[in-house]
């Protein structure tokens, strides 16, 4: 009788390959978070904590006219309160914000936005500290908001920036790139041109655990730790030194773990600075984390692009020229997080993919009584604007031509011989081979099957859309020449380790928030030293042990701190090759890695594991002439250029034409990222991406009404797509390395994010098309879809 | 997080406790079951009130699902899964899971109950346009003893019901007459969300006409809306989807939709046309077998 | 106030004010910090717990609700220091980037395999749709759930008295 051994169920083994470097891996930090053992910043208690509230303002614009705190002062549990007045003794009732512009801690003369920080209390527990702000009085002076980010420059607006000197409108700044002139020629001279107003809204990061701090200032060494939702806490230290004269040596900023980022945890809150006052004026560590409506009605939101975006072609299809005007809401400061020598970020890549004759752009923007940011939320420093203009106006270009929108971007696309390419805005895009995922996306959808469907289903009268996106991105800010934020160099290090016993630790500069460095850093070191990941520790977040970089967003952490884990890495194994020749006694010359030792060229039996060598390193024996003992380095990485990954989306919706209900049927998402250092981990960046695109195209906005009340200050009204609302990823890749990068790798953080929006409004268009629909504006919710049915698409604000 | 100003918490042992430390504490108090729609209020300080009586513990009293042949009896604290996941319910009345499907969201659907989503009235809510649609009636009892009334009469204009100081709802009754079925359609703007706008039916059939038809829409008016118009119209006809466009007509003009961020009235209007319409029909399939 | 009441099986008691959000009783008073919050609306579901075996959002409850009462955190899932299969799953499939949302989808999916061996692919995304996750774009929760399916056979699931499935 035949024994068969039972199978494992064939989907389901372990999946964990164990790759001693790049390779699909499970996640190293993930048995603390399942165990219900991460470590966030309110699940820090600290002996005699106390707990801060800040109160806010009502209203979207009013002058202050009195403020009574004592009834606050007399609540049993309460310790402090504090007011702008109060603040502003000590010259901290301003702070400057990281766009040179400065922003109020605490109002002190007017509020400029519903939700800014007006006093704060500080109280033994929360509860009371949110019972204590019922205390505070304060009587306003109410004044007429700008809230129509389209009239903040009409001559009647009511300055809002009355802060500046000599300031007599709500101007924030005007920046151009490209070639006005040029551009003018070739548009003059084309067949076609398409022009169309479309508006990026206003909409928020959101991430699942809010904003907050644990200030605790030590007064007898003079030494403020501050655990921080932070996803800079080095660049945040030195912000502290500089502005509050605190000395830099005496910050400690601890980023624990955070609970999602997505560049909202980039700025420096008001709510920040009040906890440290707070702590110096107790004597005692205090505790704020903000609720969510102060998240969302407060903290950095995203977008807000008025655009207008015109296409010149041929009328062949081959497109000419990109021009766009824009006018940017920046509320109420300008609290945008981008290097500072680009105020509208990189969104000068609004020249796509293709390659173009001319471009131009020119943007102004605004001041608003509604909150200060704008970089956030995934946008790799408004490139989510850029692709989503650009990729807009293809699909447009395409309806009026009545060509195929991926047929259109197949015939316009760069050609990889062109790498690297120089954009007509200056962009150097550093490798990239387009067609190849475009098509590899198309065959992944089935893209001439669908078209057959939507045919047919058009016939019928059900509306099937089609939507295609292709984006580059830009990453890995930067290079020190270009990029600083407030005068710090966008270089980032990272120092390496090996003990003894040939375990190491790997020291960052960059701070994760869910992406998974705990486990992608250690293979990237082990992919070049040898050591399993296991044996590798990753450091991080920790500003009193890791080395100055400037954190993690606009997807930098592969393409900056990434090339310094490998190249730390490589100094490592220059130097055990300089020990292993001498335990081998043959000359450097004579060794070949082979990951993990060093043999003798052509006798394999005679090698050194690294782990023999870190042994040796710190062993009594001796070492070649002119080596040190320990095997360890430090580098500092300054990027070159920044990276450019790239790709090709596709989505399948279908709309109920009784009801305007939209749903995604299918996406289908090629990235390239250059080198892929644990395809799972690449794969999880992309889903969640993909999933914020179905939130701003079909239903997230942060929308206010005339007298700037937020109307989208809680998750009841703020919309964030749920498990019912997207479909099962399809997710495949191409690999383009970078040709700089030490491991070729670009980063993928935000691709997602950057090329799902037009995707889907894409789709979305398409499926409207017997309508003759050629624009409708995010977001799509259902009463939105059926006016565009109606022929009366609007825009949201 | 909010959180809520201070209170004094009891917990009921009997209904009879219940309407007694009501009428103790006054009009400061409140009872308290799912606590999904007082709660969040307390927390963001829109309802403060000074004693909050619990009457989670008396499920035997007021949790139950009584199936009789002329009428389905509802205690007021039936959660909302046990009203989505009873199979007798939805055979009977199938506008029943066909709503509970889509209110609020399975976590919150294990605390929710009948009860406290028609006492907080809200126009919004699906079970009190199920509750109308099935012509319910409700049994509010006080110290003085119990009165039934019609939906007509529990509603009295926005968040406010026929339930006095001290009295409280106890169970839902709701008439069951041969030949009939209903459906409910819902659109919202995500899962979990208010309605922007929907409609519940109920139909009765006998020998190919309908003999009796029922409309009630959530999201269109200060209340939900019965909508009497549309029972005259169908009542004695053929269905057919000329009658369902008359009703869906009707329905649009009755209601009083606003414009907000879910949705522009017009666009309400066209909704309140557009799923009365689905919802009569699928009706009709269910009780002719045919598919809807 | 006193409440008592029953957490992760061991028997609880402390004077507490009436108001008190149970969630912030666990995190707070108990130092259980694996039950998270998130929003002020009821909506984000990082909060879910199980009372009396049912996952319920625990900044909808007052303490004093659960007095007398049996709750359940992300704490308890692990036996002896052994993964339940749900935390398993998580890690295999990658259902976690954050980890902020993830103790309470864990909660809510170990109910449902407890009611539900097999769930298909939409009767999981039904289950979990109360909670948000800005991370991982739920697929990936999905294949961590079938995979706890999948590897479920020794647990003994606890299905409470009531329940219709």
């Amino acid at each position: 009788m035949t024994v068969t051994e039972p199978t494992a169920t064939p989907e389901f083994v372990d999946n964990d390959q164990k790759p001693v470097g790049h390779g699909r891996m499970l996640r190293k930090e993930d048995p603390r978070f399942v165990r219900g053992l991460g470590k966030y910043v309110d699940d820090i208690q600290l002996p005699g904590m106390l707990h801060l509230a800040i109160l806010r303002s009502p209203l979207a614009h009013a002058r202050i006219v009195s403020i009574d705190t004592s009834a606050a002062e007399a609540h049993p549990k309460v310790k402090a309160v504090v007011t702008g007045a109060a603040l502003a003794e000590q010259n901290l009732a301003w702070m400057p914000t990281l766009s040179n512009d400065v922003q109020a801690v605490l109002a002190t003369d007017k509020v400029r936005f519903q939700g800014q920080e007006v006093a704060f209390v500080v109280a033994e527990d929360r509860y009371s500290a949110r019972d204590a702000l019922e205390l505070i009085d304060v009587e306003y002076e109410e004044l007429e908001p700008v809230i129509d980010v389209r009239r903040a420059l009409a001559d009647d607006a009511p300055v809002i920036r009355d802060d500046l000197e000599n300031k007599a409108n709500n101007h924030c700044f005007d920046w151009e790139t490209g070639d006005a002139t040029a551009t003018e020629a070739v548009f003059d001279s084309a067949d076609v041109i398409v022009s169309e107003d479309i508006v990026y809204p206003r909409v928020h990061p959101a991430p699942m655990e809010t904003c907050g701090c644990v200030a605790d200032y030590e007064r007898v060494d003079g030494k403020l730790t501050l655990w921080c939702t932070s996803q800079a806490p080095h660049a945040h230290r030195t912000v502290y030194a500089l502005v509050a004269g605190l000395p830099e040596h005496k910050i400690r900023i601890i980023a624990p773990d955070i609970g999602g980022g997505f560049g909202n945890k980039v700025p420096i809150y008001p709510g920040y600075v009040c906890s440290i006052v707070a702590s110096l004026v107790t004597g005692k560590p205090v505790k704020w984390m903000e609720d969510r409506t102060e998240n969302l009605v407060s903290t950095g939101f995203a977008r807000d692009y008025v655009m207008r975006g015109e296409i010149a072609a041929t009328k062949d299809g081959k497109i000419l020229a990109i021009r766009t005007n824009v006018l940017a809401d920046h509320g109420a400061f300008n609290g945008t997080a981008a290097p500072i020598k680009y105020p509208a970020g990189f969104f000068g890549v609004f020249t796509g993919s293709y390659d173009l004759q001319a471009a131009y752009c020119k943007m102004t923007a605004v001041y608003t009584n509604k909150a200060p940011g704008g970089v956030a939320y995934a946008c790799s420093f408004r490139i989510t604007e850029a692709v989503y203009l650009v990729e807009r106006i293809v699909d447009c270009l395409a309806y009026e031509l009545d060509m195929d929108p991926a047929e259109l971007r197949l015939r316009n696309l760069i050609k990889p011989d062109q790498f690297p390419y120089e954009t007509r805005t200056g962009w150097v895009y550093d490798s990239g081979n387009y067609e190849p995922a475009m098509r590899k996306a198309m065959e992944m959808a089935g893209y001439d099957e669908l078209r057959r469907e939507q045919a047919e289903k058009r016939d019928r009268g059900e509306l099937m859309g089609i939507g295609v996106s292709f984006f580059t991105e830009a990453v890995g800010a930067g290079p020190r020449k270009d990029m600083d934020i407030l005068g710090l160099g966008m270089a980032d290090g990272c120092e390496l380790r090996v003990h003894p016993t040939g375990k190491a630790v790997v020291r960052l500069s960059v701070k994760t928030q869910g992406q998974g460095h705990e486990t992608t850093y250690a293979q990237i070191v082990a992919e070049e030293i040898g050591i399993p990941p296991a044996d590798i520790e990753v450091v991080h977040g920790d500003t009193d042990n890791t080395p100055f970089g400037l954190g993690t967003y606009g997807s930098r952490s592969t393409p900056v701190s990434g090339a310094a884990a490998a190249l730390v890495a490589r100094k490592v194994r220059d130097k055990a090759q300089i020990i292993a020749s001498g335990m081998l006694e043959v000359s450097v010359a004579d060794l070949e890695w082979v990951k993990g030792s060093f043999q003798v060229k052509g006798d394999p039996t005679s090698a050194v594991t690294i782990q023999d060598i870190a042994m040796r390193a710190h062993g009594a024996g001796d070492l070649p002439e002119g080596i040190e003992g320990a095997l360890e380095a430090q580098v500092c990485y300054n990027p070159e250029n920044l990276t450019y990954p790239f790709g090709a989306y596709i989505c399948v919706v279908d709309v109920d034409p009784g009801t305007g209900q939209v749903k995604v049927r299918r996406f289908v998402a090629v990235d390239d990222c250059g080198t892929r250092i644990n395809p799972m981990i690449i794969e999880g960046q992309v889903h969640g991406g993909l999933t914020d695109g179905v939130g701003m195209a079909l239903m997230e906005i942060v929308a206010f009404d005339e007298e700037g009340n937020c109307l989208g200050g809680s998750l009841m009204d703020y919309l964030i797509p749920t498990a019912l609302e997207v479909p099962d990823w399809e997710t495949g890749h191409t690999v383009t390395p970078s040709p700089h990068h030490p491991i070729g790798a670009k980063g993928v953080g935000e691709s997602a994010t950057v090329g799902s929006p037009p995707a889907i409004v894409n789709a979305v268009v398409d499926a409207l098309k017997p309508y003759r629909i050629r624009h409708a504006d995010m977001p799509l919710t259902p009463s939105r879809v059926w006016d565009a049915m109606q022929g009366r698409p609007t825009p949201p604000i | 997080m909010q959180v809520p100003a201070p209170f004094e918490y009891e917990r009921a042992t009997s209904v009879d406790h219940a309407i007694a430390l009501l009428e103790r504490r006054g009009s400061e108090a409140r009872l308290v079951a799912g606590g999904h729609s007082l709660l969040p209020m307390m927390k963001l300080r829109l309802a403060n009130l000074e004693y909050l009586i619990d009457i989670n513990d008396l499920g035997t009293e007021l949790g139950y699902l009584t199936m009789g042949p002329d009428e389905v009896r509802i205690g007021a604290l039936t959660r909302h899964r046990d009203l989505l996941e009873s199979d007798e319910l939805a055979a009977t009345f199938p506008i029943f899971r066909d709503a509970e499907r889509v209110i609020a969201d399975p976590v919150v659907r294990n605390r929710g109950t009948l009860g406290g989503s028609l006492c907080q009235a809200d126009p919004s809510e699906d079970l009190s346009a199920v509750s109308t649609t099935l012509n319910a009636s409700c049994v509010i009892r006080g110290s003085n003893g119990e009165r039934v009334v019609t939906m007509e009469e529990f509603y009295r204009g926005p968040y406010e019901t026929a339930v006095e100081d001290g009295q409280i709802l106890t169970e839902v009754r709701i008439p069951i007459r041969p030949g009939g079925s209903s459906a409910y359609e819902k659109v919202e703007r995500r899962a979990g969300d208010w309605a922007i706008v929907s409609s519940g039916a109920a139909v009765w059939m006998d020998s190919g006409q309908i003999t009796d038809a029922r409309v009630g829409l959530a999201a269109v008016g200060p209340n939900t809306t019965g909508i009497p118009a549309i029972s005259d119209a169908l009542r004695g006809q053929a269905p057919s989807d000329e009658l369902y466009a008359q009703a869906g007509a009707i329905a649009a003009e009755a209601c009083t939709p606003v414009t907000d961020m879910r949705g522009s009235a017009d666009y309400k209007r066209h909704l309140a046309n557009e799923l009365t319409q689905r919802a009569l029909r699928r009706s009709v399939a269910r009780i002719t077998g045919s598919a809807s | 106030m006193q409440v008592t009441m029953t957490v992760n099986g061991a028997e609880v008691t402390a004077d507490i004010e009436p108001r008190l959000l149970l969630v912030h009783f666990l995190r707070d008073h108990l130092g259980l910090t694996g039950t998270h919050w998130g929003c002020d609306t009821s909506n984000c579901g990082t909060c879910v717990v199980w009372l009396d075996g049912e996952p319920v959002k625990s900044c909808t409850v007052l303490t004093a609700m659960a007095g007398g009462h049996e709750v359940r955190t992300v704490e308890d899932l692990e036996r002896d220091g052994e993964l339940d299969p749900v935390q398993q799953g998580f890690i295999q499939c990658h259902g976690l980037q954050c980890g902020f949302c993830t103790p309470g989808m864990m909660m809510t999916t170990r109910a449902l395999l407890d009611r539900n061996p097999n769930p298909s692919e939409d009767e999981i995304r039904e289950a979990i749709s109360g909670q948000i996750c800005r991370c991982t774009g739920y697929s990936t929760i999905v294949r961590s759930v079938q995979w706890a399916a999948a590897h479920d056979g020794d647990r003994e699931g606890t299905v409470p008295a009531g329940s219709t499935s």
